[in-house]
């Protein structure tokens, strides 16, 4: 269970978190929406554990453990792992040796064994395939010259490689045409399980078609705003984020 | 930028400890008095049992060098080294030449074996199966043993030290010898030409492909020691050979000097392909101590059509001067650049080449990647030249740095001189941080920060590192992460 409690997080000194509470259960997907600017990307970053992100009050607790204490490869080790709205290309790294360094460091640290190259090759293909992802994609630079949709899935790919159990998933869906949108959503779906919470958000509620939420939850000026079901998502596509930037001002 | 800044933390952190072949042997050798004269001269000759003519051309360049001064124009920072406090010759005493493995003193032996560097000829490079590398290995002033003579000897091919040479093949060493690098050549290279301990000499004969890699380990062993390593390849028309030098260095306070000379010359249609991974004692964390790399390379592309290829990866050192070159003398010949150079701590690196191209035809290629860390700092410094006669010479040189931390510095020195109209010089040039979102990236990924450090570098050396000989690549993947991090390995 992930809980965050009064969380107060300040970006280059200025206040952008202002007191955000919000309980993710074990098992569930709860979406995070918002207006731009509300703080969905800082509190992503918060949670991965982010330098120039300085959290000044409040709590994080993953399972009862201090989230905040954590380094961020300490946290990637116990589970979290952050979907990047703008995943980082690393020229002259094959996403394979990326994936495969990504794969043995978290295995390593877990105490488990690294997996052979035989091993590795075929668990990346089977994920690969899942989510449409051409193998030859798996040769280039990491992120080096991907489209869009080429990068989101790359996310989602080294979301089920690591086998995280907290996922956060930062606008996965923006910047991609329906059919992409599909392929992701049903890629997060396949992880969807009783041991495994993730936040998903997003500014849309077209992604939520697909990842049906168990609650949605609105974040404004770095708080939540409102929380509630399915059908809250479905409320604000009617209405837009008009109340809630009303608040934010 | 916090993670940034915690990556120099640890690279600040590197402690001499990191240095895995800091040890000394403590083996008795045998010196020369310390101090240059012409007497040392004299000894060193005779030691070697040289005949008069090298002698001679000691004397000469010893002559000469008394009358220059030393360079000031590298990005490089020193005191001033004291000639005479220099012990300018230091031999095992077990091994007054080069001996058959049999003979090879055992502690030598296990040197070697600590060093990771394969003596016997049996044995392959770790983690390669079915390599094999004939070694010349040489401990301070000397060769003491050089493997798979013999086979290689079957394929026409000479390799040995420089010193047997000079007995074995006086006409070939006499017919090349200070023809790349004249005794008059600079201050260090003048220093080296007389009073040049040993290096190798190959001789690759017309037509012969040779048929392993060839690599010679260096290592300062002696206290107070310079070492003045000598190398002369001639690959003789339509031949090919491939040859590495790996370099190491006991860990010692003081600085250590190795002003090496190394000489290549490729006839008609040859290749020589020169491979370096420089690892000398860098000094340590306050900067204290390390070896002054001071060194002369420079291949010469006598014949039509040959062709000459450095790949240099230098992560030691204290102070690095040195610039492998390409004298495109025969029309349609070739010359490649190729570098990945590392600075960290205290490091100083003053490194480059310099593309001549006076054929017809002519083409070269520069590829450096420039990687500074800590408080070092790391100049690439390149001439490409064409002469008047160079018609359709051509050149492409492209030089990246990276830049760890904000108390290093990077620098790039490009000299472009076209004499002829015809020439097309293509020049680029970038310098960029690791950022620290690639970093978080990588961090969020479950690698540690040395892990991310030394993914994003190899990542950036990644077009150099190719060249390098396949059975050499993982090790020096290995060293890059060591040098960058000091806690990684
Ligand atoms: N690195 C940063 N430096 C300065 N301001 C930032 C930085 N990142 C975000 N902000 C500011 O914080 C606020 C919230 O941004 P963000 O969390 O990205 O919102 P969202 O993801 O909801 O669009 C915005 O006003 C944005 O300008
Ligand atoms: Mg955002």
């Amino acid at each position: 269970m992930l809980e965050i409690k009064n969380l107060h997080a300040n970006v280059d000194g200025r206040e952008i978190l202002k007191g955000l509470d919000l309980t993710l259960p074990t098992g569930e997907v709860h979406a995070v929406m918002g207006p731009n600017g509300s703080g969905k990307s800082t509190l992503a970053y918060v949670l991965a554990g982010k330098e120039d992100y300085e959290v000044t009050a409040g709590t994080v607790t993953w399972n009862g453990e201090d989230l905040l204490a954590m380094d961020p490869t300490e946290r990637a080790v116990a589970g979290v792992f952050l979907a990047f709205q703008y995943p980082m290309e690393i020229p002259g790294v094959a996403t394979m040796t990326f994936l495969r360094t990504a794969v043995n460091s978290v295995r390593k640290a877990r105490g488990e064994a690294e997996l052979s190259t035989p091993d590795f090759l075929r668990f990346v293909r089977e994920k690969a395939k899942a989510l449409k992802i051409d193998p030859e994609m798996l040769k280039r630079p990491l992120n080096v010259g991907f489209s869009g949709g080429e990068k989101k899935r790359n996310e989602i790919l080294q979301m089920a490689l690591l086998e995280p159990s907290l996922c956060v998933l930062d606008e996965t869906d923006s910047g991609l045409d329906i059919d992409a949108v599909r392929v992701v959503a049903d890629g997060v779906n396949a992880l969807r399980s009783p041991e495994r919470s993730m936040l998903v958000i997003t500014h849309y509620q077209r992604l939520l078609n697909y990842i049906v939420p168990d609650r949605v939850h609105v974040l404004s000026d770095g708080r939540v705003a409102r929380s509630g079901g399915p059908e809250l998502a479905l409320e604000l596509e009617d209405t837009g984020y008009a109340e809630f930037d009303g608040q934010a001002a | 930028m916090p993670a940034v800044q915690e990556t120099v933390a640890r690279v600040r952190e590197i402690d001499v400890d990191k240095y895995k072949y800091g040890f000394f042997t403590d083996i008795e050798s045998v010196k020369a008095p310390k101090g240059l004269s012409e007497d040392i001269v004299r000894f060193i000759s005779e030691k070697k049992g040289e005949p008069e003519w090298l002698l001679e051309w000691r004397l000469e360049a010893y002559r000469r060098w008394l009358t220059m001064n030393e360079p000031a124009w590298a990005n490089v920072k020193y005191p001033k080294i004291d000639f005479q406090d220099l012990y300018y010759y230091s031999a095992p005493k077990s091994t007054e030449g080069p001996k058959s493995l049999e003979e090879v003193d055992p502690e030598l032996l296990e040197t070697y074996a600590k060093l990771g560097i394969p003596l016997k000829e049996q044995a392959v490079l770790a983690g390669v199966q079915g390599a094999r590398v004939a070694v010349d290995a040489v401990f301070d002033s000397v060769s003491v043993v050089t493997t798979f003579k013999e086979e290689l000897a079957k394929a026409g091919v000479i390799f040995s030290s420089v010193s047997e040479a000079v007995k074995t093949h006086p006409e070939l060493v006499r017919k090349y010898l200070g023809s790349v690098v004249p005794i008059t050549d600079n201050y260090y290279a003048t220093l080296n030409s007389a009073v040049f301990s040993d290096g190798s000499f190959v001789y690759v004969p017309p037509g012969v492909r040779c048929p392993m890699e060839l690599s010679t380990y260096f290592r300062i062993n002696e206290k107070q020691t310079g070492q003045f390593e000598r190398t002369l390849i001639i690959a003789d028309k339509g031949s090919y050979v491939s040859y590495l030098e790996g370099c190491t260095a006991p860990m010692r306070d003081e600085n250590q000097l190795h002003a090496a000379v190394v000489e290549l010359v490729a006839l008609d249609d040859a290749e020589i392909k020169y491979s370096t991974v420089q690892n000398w004692y860098p000094g340590d964390k306050a900067g204290k101590g390390g070896v002054y790399n001071f060194v002369t390379k420079r291949g010469d592309c006598r014949g039509a059509h040959s062709k000459i290829s450095w790949t240099q990866v230098e992560t030691g050192s204290a102070i690095t001067w040195k610039y492998p070159s390409c004298i495109l003398r025969g029309d349609g010949s070739r010359g490649e650049f190729y570098s990945i150079a590392i600075s960290n701590g205290h490091q100083q690196i003053d490194s480059g080449t310099k593309m001549i191209h006076l054929g017809r035809d002519t083409s070269s290629r520069i590829i450096s990647k420039g990687i500074a860390a800590g408080h070092s700092n790391n100049t690439y410094r390149g001439l490409v030249s064409a002469h008047r006669k160079a018609t359709n010479a051509r050149n492409y040189t492209n030089c990246d740095s990276l830049l760890i931390g904000d108390k290093c510095g990077a620098h790039t020195v490009p000299y472009i001189e076209a004499k002829n109209a015809s020439a097309t010089f293509e020049h680029e040039a970038t310098t960029s941080k690791i950022s620290e979102d690639q970093l978080f990236y990588c961090l969020s990924r479950g690698l540690s920060a040395e892990e991310a450090v030394a993914l994003i570098v190899n990542g950036f050396v990644r077009d150099v590192l190719q060249h390098l000989p396949m059975e050499f690549m993982a090790e020096t993947q290995k060293l890059i992460s060591i040098s960058l991090e000091g806690s990684v390995g």
